[in-house]
């Protein structure tokens, strides 16, 4: 029955970017519906398909998954990128929730104020090289290969390198000092 | 090889609790190593065991694993509580979502000013009685099976059963209008590991109150100046 995965989200990154990117990682065409107006939204709701009046929704496999958590852990467990054992997906997991919060802040960045935006800026730049992108450049030095986990492409390959890419955006010099990362 | 699980966190709920209530309800003992002081912190820091410079982190089976729901997810899996395919841990994956974005308007609670305290008050209650409990009324109502999901005792239920408790503090009536959530409560709450841990003497951390605030806030150096969703 299935068709291809369909993506009901505003025409925009926000929390459906990290979707969008996997669904490409794994090969998988999808489909897209973008809300404009509020009616489609309100529609969406009474017809009772957001489960949590929220999106992003993906309808897939035919059900209708929201949470954007549930949706990439789905995703990476059909196509194969969630390593081959419980200890694999954890150290995916821990990658991912970390990446994850990194992007959380770049996701804010354009809801602030404008008088906020240097110090959340500042905030990113300080994240990202001296929490998170030293973390996964001590991982690649340390086991030497090409994929964060299990030496294979995985789910926290994708999540790494769309965060590294948005952070570029913001802050471009930002891997200097990252050589493992530059490699990605 | 395994050790005992060992939890290093404050002597609070924060973003432990819920590890607490799964390890519990999967009938698991663990150890605890609160956090009382900037130099614990600091020397967990120097040590490298905080992957992110963060806590919680969990050591379990050889792995000194953070980020919550990393732990969580690894917790649910190795006990039988993720479901048993693909798609019921999609179920379950939702549910804790949703109830996961409940307990983070309760989760900042105790850090806001007595004012924001009120609005935020008025938002955790709002928000339980028209999105999130719906939600989960509907879901039991549908079925009419006594767990969230696949007719059988997982991680969604543990989760739901926390937040409605969590609420409820807020709130006692909270419930009133949703009956389903009222038996569910009913029934997960006398799972014997559940009821256990429900029991004086358990290892479930009570309501944060002033002196938790403050030792997070000395521990971390953080979190002095949270406002209201």
């Amino acid at each position: 029955m299935s068709g291809k995965p369909r993506l009901t989200y505003c025409n925009g990154r926000g929390r459906m970017e990290p979707v969008r990117w996997l669904l490409a990682a794994a090969g998988v065409e999808f489909e897209e519906i973008f809300l404009e107006t509020r009616e489609q939204y309100e529609k969406l709701i009474k017809d009772g398909v957001l489960m949590f009046q929220q999106v992003p929704l993906v309808e897939i496999d035919g059900m209708k998954m929201v949470q954007t958590r549930a949706i990439l852990s789905y995703i990476a467990g059909k196509y194969n990128l969630y390593g081959k054992d419980l200890k694999e997906r954890a150290l995916i997991d821990m990658y991912v929730e970390g990446i994850t919060d990194l992007m959380q802040m770049i996701l804010m960045f354009p809801f602030s104020p404008p008088e906020a935006k240097e110090k959340n800026l500042d905030s990113i730049k300080e994240r990202a090289t001296n929490r998170y992108f030293p973390v996964f450049e001590k991982v690649l030095k340390q086991h030497g290969q090409d994929f964060l986990v299990g030496n294979k492409f995985s789910w926290a390959d994708v999540q790494l390198i769309e965060a590294i890419l948005a952070v570029e955006e913001k802050i471009p010099a930002v891997l200097s000092g990252f050589p493992q990362l530059q490699v990605i | 090889m395994a050790g005992k699980t060992k939890l290093y966190y404050f002597d609070g709920r924060g973003k432990m609790e819920s590890i607490r209530w799964l390890l519990a309800a999967a009938g698991v003992e663990f150890e605890e190593e609160f956090l009382e002081t900037r130099e614990q912190y600091e020397k967990l820091l120097q040590g490298g065991s905080l992957l992110f410079q963060q806590v919680p982190m969990v050591e379990i089976d050889g792995m000194k694993m953070v980020q919550t729901r990393a732990i969580l997810s690894y917790i649910a899996a190795k006990y039988n509580l993720y479901g048993k395919d693909l798609m019921e841990r999609a179920l379950i994956d939702m549910y804790v979502g949703g109830t996961d974005d409940l307990m983070g308007f309760i989760l900042i609670f105790p850090f806001l000013s007595a004012e924001d305290k009120e609005k935020q008050h008025a938002v955790i209650v709002q928000k339980a009685t028209s999105r999130y409990f719906p939600a989960y009324e509907k879901v039991l109502k549908d079925h009419g099976q006594d767990f969230l999901v696949g007719n059988s005792f997982s991680w969604a239920d543990v989760h739901l059963l926390e937040a409605i408790l969590m609420v409820e503090e807020k709130k006692s009536d909270v419930l009133l209008g949703f009956p389903q959530l009222q038996a569910f409560k009913a029934r997960i709450s006398s799972i014997p590991t559940i009821k256990k841990f429900l029991e004086p003497g358990s290892q479930r951390k009570p309501v944060p109150d002033d002196k938790y605030v403050e030792t997070v806030r000395r521990v971390l150096h953080m979190y002095h100046d949270k406002k209201a969703n």
